[in-house]
């Protein structure tokens, strides 16, 4: 490399990191910032009226699973604190399983309508994306209270003489979020089911596979990287869902998102708030990498 | 077990409703028989693919019959038709290896694991792909795919194999080379194919029988010999190699060009006619011999031959080929008078 073009390289590398500040700062600031502040509060004492106290402590780590017992001070397993990271998984992954089995034949249903037509399709499932978080799920709200919608459907056609009691339960939070992020299974389903090339069906028909082989040996394979995409877009938020078991749920059935504010709010805990947190964000960086590896494995045949 | 291995009997397949509704294929009755190499040959549009589509089961006819050793599998779906298909664009499964794929019919027939490694093994072996067994179809050349597309379609021993132009895709080279593989492939083992093309060539020089279709109708069924010397229309007659038209009236004796000459033919129709004549059975002699007197009017080289465009005296144009002397040219230039005949047998009276 002559003198000139080792001059231009280095303008180049200056300019691109003048270009890229304004992005690394508000990314430095906005985003790892605050992180690295949930992280230090998570190490700290908690404060007599909530805040902290500038004094290191393990009690915010501890308390994730243990409680101390207020007489003798000895440590026991959170009953509760478990209950509600088991419930958090557990509804997670169940909306994720159901969002996958309903929202598999609305992606191919979509997939395979004359092009015009699938535009149509495309926004009637994304409409309820533009509609607040909050409003779909007190939609969901009055569909299923005990004198909502369905139960006035069942009380009036003489179905039933007591009303159905869903809301408030575990499975009421199961309905919403299913409701609130079926989109974000089904979109990118669409987009793998949409590069699949459809002539394959016709090759696995012709020898000798049957529908359920076709769909279990060549087009399940072949639209993975989908399966996981959507998968992980409803896994993640799901799994930090707030509104929706607070407005579902309820007060008792808590979920972590709803565990933590209470840690910042009346629990005056921010410590273990600070450490569920970090909790929570390991779970799902856990998860995006488990997502990155199975689609670079998925990518290798290109 | 009858030796006809594939029928179709009077297949209509129709597109569309009522008025706008398109024929595909127009009561196409055709039989295939065991063991042949049959070739569906066809422009675009002609039907073709849609016969070999009905003969798989990816389509039911519209009305008519597909039968196959002579049961009738019209209505049965292509998982349970013991055919396999060479498909145009190979249709490989991107996420198997070529063993995989190779392997994929006889596992779904439910073959042991044992019975379907040595089927594999030996169908790599027949296709010369041994080294690949465990590459991604996706990395391999379009000739290395099209070879794992015939072991995949061959591998579970079907009783028809249908070719959906598998060498369309592929350069000149690597299409002759494949042409002649194919045809080893199918005496070798036997199985009776049906090749769909739209390229003659590639019809004449693979083809036990030739099966000449357009607009959805059988025009012509016969081995490359017959259809080539005596096409039955004017569509076969220009389709398959080049040929002269010539327009003439019936007389006693044989039948009057517009020049006057009469051409001793016989043939099923009376009044106006169209005769066919190739144009290596043009005879060129010198402009006082018995023949026609005609004009050479261009000359144009094609390497093994040259090709004479010539006048007759009515205005008739008729193409000769000649073939170039090594060492020397055809001896023969533009303006030049000579006199035409027509080797003997060689001229045909078209139907239509």
């Amino acid at each position: 490399m002559s003198a000139r073009e080792a001059r231009q390289v280095a303008a180049s590398a200056r300019m691109g990191w003048l270009l890229s500040a304004p992005a690394l700062l508000v990314l430095g600031v906005a985003a790892s910032g605050p992180l690295l502040i949930v992280v230090v509060y998570s190490f700290l004492e908690a404060g007599q009226y909530g805040n902290v106290e500038w004094r290191f402590s393990w009690d915010g780590w501890v308390g994730t699973l243990f409680s101390r017992d207020i007489f003798d001070g000895t440590l026991q397993l959170a009953d509760a604190h478990l209950t509600i990271l088991w419930r958090s998984v557990k509804l997670s992954l169940q909306t994720t399983l159901f969002t996958f089995v309903v929202g598999f034949p609305t992606a191919w249903f979509i997939a395979t309508r004359a092009p015009r037509a699938r535009a149509m399709w495309l926004f009637l499932i994304t409409i309820p994306f533009w509609t607040n978080l909050l409003i779909r799920t007190f939609a969901i709200n009055e569909i299923i209270r005990n004198e909502g919608l369905l139960n006035r459907i069942l009380l009036g056609t003489g179905l039933r003489t007591q009303p159905l009691v869903i809301i408030y339960s575990d499975f009421a939070v199961f309905v919403g979020m299913t409701y609130v992020y079926l989109p974000l299974m089904v979109l990118p389903l669409f987009a793998a089911i949409d590069r699949f090339d459809m002539r394959l069906l016709e090759a696995g028909y012709d020898l000798y596979a049957s529908r359920w082989q076709v769909l279990r040996r060549v087009i399940l394979p072949i639209v993975r990287p989908g399966i996981v995409a959507g998968s992980i877009l409803v896994f993640v938020p799901s799994l930090g869902a707030y509104v929706t078991p607070r407005i579902l749920g309820g007060g008792k059935n808590m979920m972590i998102g709803n565990f933590i504010e209470l840690q910042f709010g009346q629990g005056r805990n921010w410590p273990l708030g600070a450490a569920l947190s970090v909790i929570l964000l390991v779970i799902v960086t856990v998860a995006l990498l488990v997502y990155v590896r199975a689609s670079n494995r998925g990518s290798a045949h290109g | 077990m009858s030796d006809i291995a594939v029928e179709a009997r009077n297949a209509v397949k129709a597109f569309g409703q009522g008025d706008h509704a398109v024929r595909a294929l127009d009561d196409v009755s055709i039989r295939i028989n065991r063991g042949e190499f049959f070739t569906l040959l066809g422009p675009s549009g002609c039907g073709k693919t849609t016969l070999l589509r009905l003969v798989a089961g990816f389509e039911t006819p519209t009305s008519g019959m597909i039968l196959l050793d002579g049961a009738d599998i019209t209505d049965l779906p292509p998982n349970k038709r013991p055919v396999n298909t060479v498909f145009q664009s190979y249709a490989l499964f991107p996420h198997l290896t070529v063993a995989q794929n190779i392997a994929f019919g006889l596992e779904m027939l439910g073959q042991k694991r044992g019975i379907v490694a040595d089927r594999v093994a030996r169908m790599l072996a027949l296709v010369k792909l041994e080294a690949l067994a465990a590459r991604k179809v996706s990395q391999l050349s379009g000739g290395q795919q099209q070879r794992v597309a015939l072991a995949r379609a061959l591998a579970p021993q079907p009783k028809v194999l249908l070719l959906d132009e598998p060498l369309s895709a592929l350069d000149l080279q690597l299409r002759k080379e494949m042409q002649v593989e194919l045809k080893r492939l199918q005496v070798e083992t036997g199985i009776t194919f049906v090749f769909v093309t739209h390229d003659q060539e590639e019809a004449l020089t693979m083809s036990d029988r030739i099966g000449v279709m357009s607009a959805g109708k059988l025009q012509q069924v016969g081995s490359p010999r017959d259809i080539y010397t005596r096409p039955v229309n004017r569509f076969v007659a220009s389709f398959i190699g080049e040929t002269n038209f010539l327009p003439g009236q019936t007389v006693p004796g044989g039948v009057r060009l517009g020049c006057g000459a009469v051409v001793d033919v016989v043939g099923k129709r009376a009044g106006a006619v169209t005769l066919t004549v190739r144009p290596e059975q043009v005879r060129i002699e010198g402009a006082g011999a018995t023949g026609m007197p005609a004009t050479l009017t261009s000359l144009v080289y094609f390497g093994t031959d040259t090709h004479c465009h010539l006048a007759l005296s009515d205005g008739t144009t008729v193409v000769a080929r000649v073939q170039n002397p090594t060492g020397g040219d055809v001896g023969l230039a533009v303006g030049q008078a000579v006199s035409l005949r027509f080797a003997p047998g060689a001229a045909q009276m078209l139907e239509d």
